[in-house]
């Protein structure tokens, strides 16, 4: 990583920091305000919240590693989810699942090439009644068929 | 805001649903003494609508009653049981009802601190729900000295990062505090010590959108509706194969039969009570009421009609519990790894009934042995789904099967 690249990554921690508080208690919104931005919260972001925060790193790799929403590793810029829960499954998931797979040639768990997309399962998001559901970053779409959900990628930038 | 997603209030009972204006909640119970309140609650005959069906009154005089110059009012919004969507309706359609519920609590037990605690899969709803309170902190709803009294309230919103186990209250209670969300022993119990070490309520939101129509309507009026001891109604989240998907709001006692009937259901032969974590009911069991006395639930009913696999209905479940179990104690950790084996074993008949049983053993020490409610419910779909549709899952080649 540049040098200026470290400098304007710990001034945006900062601003978090003032923002959320350098308390034990702001750690989890610092998290989440590091990975909208940069999509995973990379070895020197954990190093820099710690410092800040007054806590050992490994406290704050071991809080990212908890939660399947925060990730340490780089990832795709945006994160598309389908959901996995029996509800989903039951109207037509699978067939949702295989069509965007098929188009982004990837599989779940993987990232595009383009570093544009990473697929992923998710467990209940509680759209049940309007299944299958997925979420792209934070926005939901719901009775997706194959079509609607590939037309919802393309669309992606 | 951008959301996707269409109203999907199926039935708006007369209880919840009833007519309510935004404010009165708060203007009649700041007229009213704390004791009053906790009365009528208790009156009421309110218990939590999260699953574990805590009375309300106790646990807010219980709060009430510890000492300590600070107090939260927690409003569990973490909704993660699978099938469970009514809270995601509450907050997006009704969110008077929850946030004012918070307030009248905060007035109650003495605190001046509430925090919501947002599942990460709800992100959508965030900046609407902070205009909400902004709206409220305008109208003097919330914020200094509310309504011209002495009462502060003020209420945050926290996101959670998608983990099942932080809607269980002590892991909510340590995620909020910036730790993995890792359930607590209890006690202590939240009550006296839980955010920073400080008495916390944690409620439901369906349990604090419930409030404010018992103060304004009275706790006689609430009891009026259901069983004797499942008094008011219920949220019910209806999904799987029906016509009708959807928030139903039932009185409580309401059977399995009728809940059916109303959402257009059709050759159904399972309804799975109370989501993963529930208990799954087949047919012959139809009416079966839903209520503490029989079918506690927190609101999850899953349809399956008769061209559904039950096996892969239970591993389903089972994939879900490996994910989402926090690690932290062995009978959860390996037990529902085990369970999920098991079931593999069954799909791919290499099991015997013999190592089934065993699990099947297993399950029930888990329900006694594991630390919080993930581990001790998650071998409730294992052993219901095998014994009550044992004859489908052993006795027809691999089984019935729904084959696309
Ligand atoms: C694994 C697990 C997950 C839970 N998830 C939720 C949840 O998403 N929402 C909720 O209100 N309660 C949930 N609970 C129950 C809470 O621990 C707690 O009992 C509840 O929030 C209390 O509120 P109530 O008395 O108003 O129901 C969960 C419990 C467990 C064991
Ligand atoms: S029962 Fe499961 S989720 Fe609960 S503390 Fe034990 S390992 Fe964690």
């Amino acid at each position: 990583m540049l040098l200026e690249e470290k400098n304007s990554l710990s001034e945006e921690i900062e601003k978090y920091v003032n923002e959320y508080g350098n308390n034990r208690a702001a750690l989890m919104p610092i998290l989440q305000a590091v990975q909208r931005n940069h999509n995973y919260v990379s070895d020197f972001a954990q190093q820099e919240v710690a410092r800040m925060l007054d806590i050992h790193p490994v406290e704050v790799y071991s809080v990212i590693s908890f939660y399947s929403f925060l990730h340490s590793k780089p990832r795709g810029r945006n994160i598309v989810r389908l959901c996995r829960t029996i509800a989903c499954d039951m109207v037509g998931k699978d067939a949702v699942e295989k069509a965007v797979t098929r188009e982004l040639g990837i599989g779940f768990g993987e990232t595009t090439k383009d570093g544009k997309i990473t697929l992923e399962f998710t467990n209940c998001l509680g759209m049940c009644d309007q299944g299958p559901a997925m979420i792209v970053n934070e926005r939901v779409f719901v009775k997706l068929d194959p079509e609607k959900a590939i037309n919802i990628l393309n669309e992606i930038k | 805001m951008e959301v996707m997603t269409e109203k999907k209030i199926e039935r708006k009972g007369p209880v919840l649903f009833s007519p309510y204006k935004r404010g009165e909640g708060i203007k009649a119970a700041l007229k009213l003494k704390r004791n009053d309140i906790l009365f009528e609650v208790k009156e009421a005959g309110l218990k939590g609508r999260g699953g574990a069906g805590f009375p309300t009154s106790a646990k807010w005089m219980l709060t009430a009653a510890a000492k300590s110059d600070k107090k939260y009012i927690v409003c569990n919004a973490d909704e993660g049981e699978p099938g469970t969507f009514k809270d995601r309706v509450l907050l997006l359609e009704y969110p008077e009802l929850v946030f004012e519920g918070m307030v009248i609590a905060g007035y109650t037990v003495g605190s001046d601190q509430g925090i919501v605690y947002l599942r990460g899969e709800y992100e959508y709803m965030l900046s609407s729900l902070e205009d909400y309170l902004k709206e409220m902190k305008k109208d003097n709803l919330l914020g200094d000295k509310i309504l011209g009294t002495d009462f502060n309230f003020n209420i945050n919103i926290h996101l959670g990062s998608g983990a099942y186990v932080c809607g269980e209250e002590t892991a909510l209670i340590e995620s909020l505090e910036g730790h993995r969300g890792e359930p607590r022993n209890r006690p202590p119990y939240p009550v006296n010590t839980g955010f920073m070490g400080c008495p916390t309520v944690v409620n439901n939101v369906e349990t604090l959108s419930s409030v404010p129509h018992i103060i304004t309507k009275s706790g006689e009026w609430f009891k009026k509706h259901g069983t004797d001891k499942s008094t008011g109604s219920k949220l019910f989240s209806v999904s799987g194969d029906c016509n009708k998907p959807g928030v139903y709001e039932l009185p409580w006692g309401t059977t399995i039969k009728e809940l059916l009937k109303l959402v257009e259901a059709k050759d159904t032969k399972a309804v799975q009570v109370g989501g993963a974590s529930g208990v799954c009911v087949p047919v012959n069991q139809f009416d079966r009421k839903l209520g503490f006395e029989d079918l506690a639930t927190g609101g999850s009913i899953m349809i399956f009609n008769k061209k559904r696999d039950m096996l892969k209905v239970l591993k389903n479940f089972m994939e879900f519990f490996v994910e989402e179990s926090c690690g932290q104690c062995t009978p959860c950790r390996i037990g529902n790894v085990k369970l999920l084996e098991g079931t593999e074993m069954i799909e791919k008949g290499t099991h015997t009934f013999k190592y089934i049983n065993t699990l099947k053993e297993l399950g029930k020490t888990m329900q006694v042995a594991s630390k919080c409610g993930l581990g001790q419910s998650s071998p409730n779909s294992f052993i219901s789904i095998l014994d009550n549709f044992k004859e489908e899952i052993f006795s027809s080649g691999r089984n019935g099967g729904d084959k696309k």
